[in-house]
């Protein structure tokens, strides 16, 4: 007797078929398109569609990466106070403000090293030279290195709420230093430009096409910023989950040693 | 000094400052982007997924 045949289709078992294998959700898969859909539209405009400045020809077109990168560090290091404070001050003391705040500050390093980056390439086209001590360069320079230094003590050894309770007092005292580098252009003389968009007037001095590139540029960076806060936060949660599991095997083990 | 064509036609001076900008822009996020969802992969095969508060 033959038997039945049986169909030559794999079946996963039941926990692989249910396994998630990755950080991502319907909603960022949507936010990632969104994102690449935008900065495609940023190179558009960007390198193409804008006209040339008058003084500054086409070293502009830097600009329409240069300021948005710069604007999101800042708002994702003003993110990271913000969640450094939410986990200090509150009764819970939440280690998902702690994460959070971690991610962003993780992200605004990448896009501050870009804005140094693309700010040299300018600075060279502009004043002829990459690098210049001056106010506004090097008060950048330092609000990058404590950013550094603030991934760096998240770093160092102890429980999960010992590093949230350092780098939270870290991310508060370091944000005060956005204010000091945005306004160091008018506190002592600078090489660097004032604000164009929104200056101490509220005045916009620029084209139409300009400003809607630069518009482009800080919405593409805006929605980059929030997929990468969503992955890199939920990352962060399983490595602290694995260092919880980590622990108590720990535990166990020497529990096991104390009683044989 | 380098001079390229833009997508919008314009001969665009100092092509590989501007370029370069982008490009080193893209490459950067592009490798972040990687390494994040790499990581993220990575440790979510180790993780059940009753622990992952986004499933």
């Amino acid at each position: 007797m033959t038997p039945p045949t049986t169909s030559q289709t794999p079946v996963a078992e039941p926990d692989q078929a249910r396994r998630v294998r990755s950080t991502g959700t319907a909603a960022t898969r949507v936010l990632g398109i969104a994102t690449i859909v935008t900065m495609g539209w940023l190179v558009a405009f960007g390198l193409g569609f804008s006209p040339a400045d008058r003084d500054q020809e086409d070293a502009v077109r830097i600009m329409y990466v240069h300021v948005p990168t710069v604007w999101l560090a800042y708002l994702a290091f003003t993110v990271t106070a913000a969640c450094s404070a939410l986990y200090l001050f509150t009764k819970q003391h939440s280690l998902g403000f702690d994460r959070v705040a971690g991610a962003s500050a993780e992200i605004g390093v990448v896009f501050m090293a870009l804005t140094l980056a693309t700010g040299m390439l300018w600075g060279k086209l502009t004043w002829g030279v990459y690098w210049q001590w001056d106010a506004r360069l090097t008060t950048t320079a330092l609000l990058f290195v404590s950013y550094i230094g603030y991934l760096a003590v998240r770093g160092l050894g102890g429980s999960h709420h010992q590093r949230a309770r350092r780098s939270a007092i870290i991310g508060l005292l370091a944000v005060i230093e956005i204010p000091l580098v945005h306004w160091s252009v008018r506190l002592w003389r600078s090489l660097h430009q004032e604000a164009t968009v929104l200056d101490v007037d509220g005045n916009v001095d620029m084209d139409g096409l300009m400003l809607f590139s630069l518009f482009v540029g800080v919405i593409a960076f805006t929605l980059l910023y929030l997929w990468l806060l969503l992955h890199r936060s939920r990352a962060m949660a399983m490595e602290d989950q694995l260092d919880d599991q980590g622990l108590d095997r720990a535990i166990d083990a020497r529990r096991a040693e104390v009683a044989s | 000094m380098i001079t390229a064509l833009s997508p919008g036609l314009v001969a665009m001076d100092n092509a590989g400052y501007i370029l370069g900008s982008y490009a080193l822009t893209f490459v950067v996020i592009a490798g972040f982007a990687v390494r994040v969802l790499r990581g993220g992969r990575r440790l979510a095969d180790r993780i059940d997924d009753d622990d992952k508060y986004w499933t």
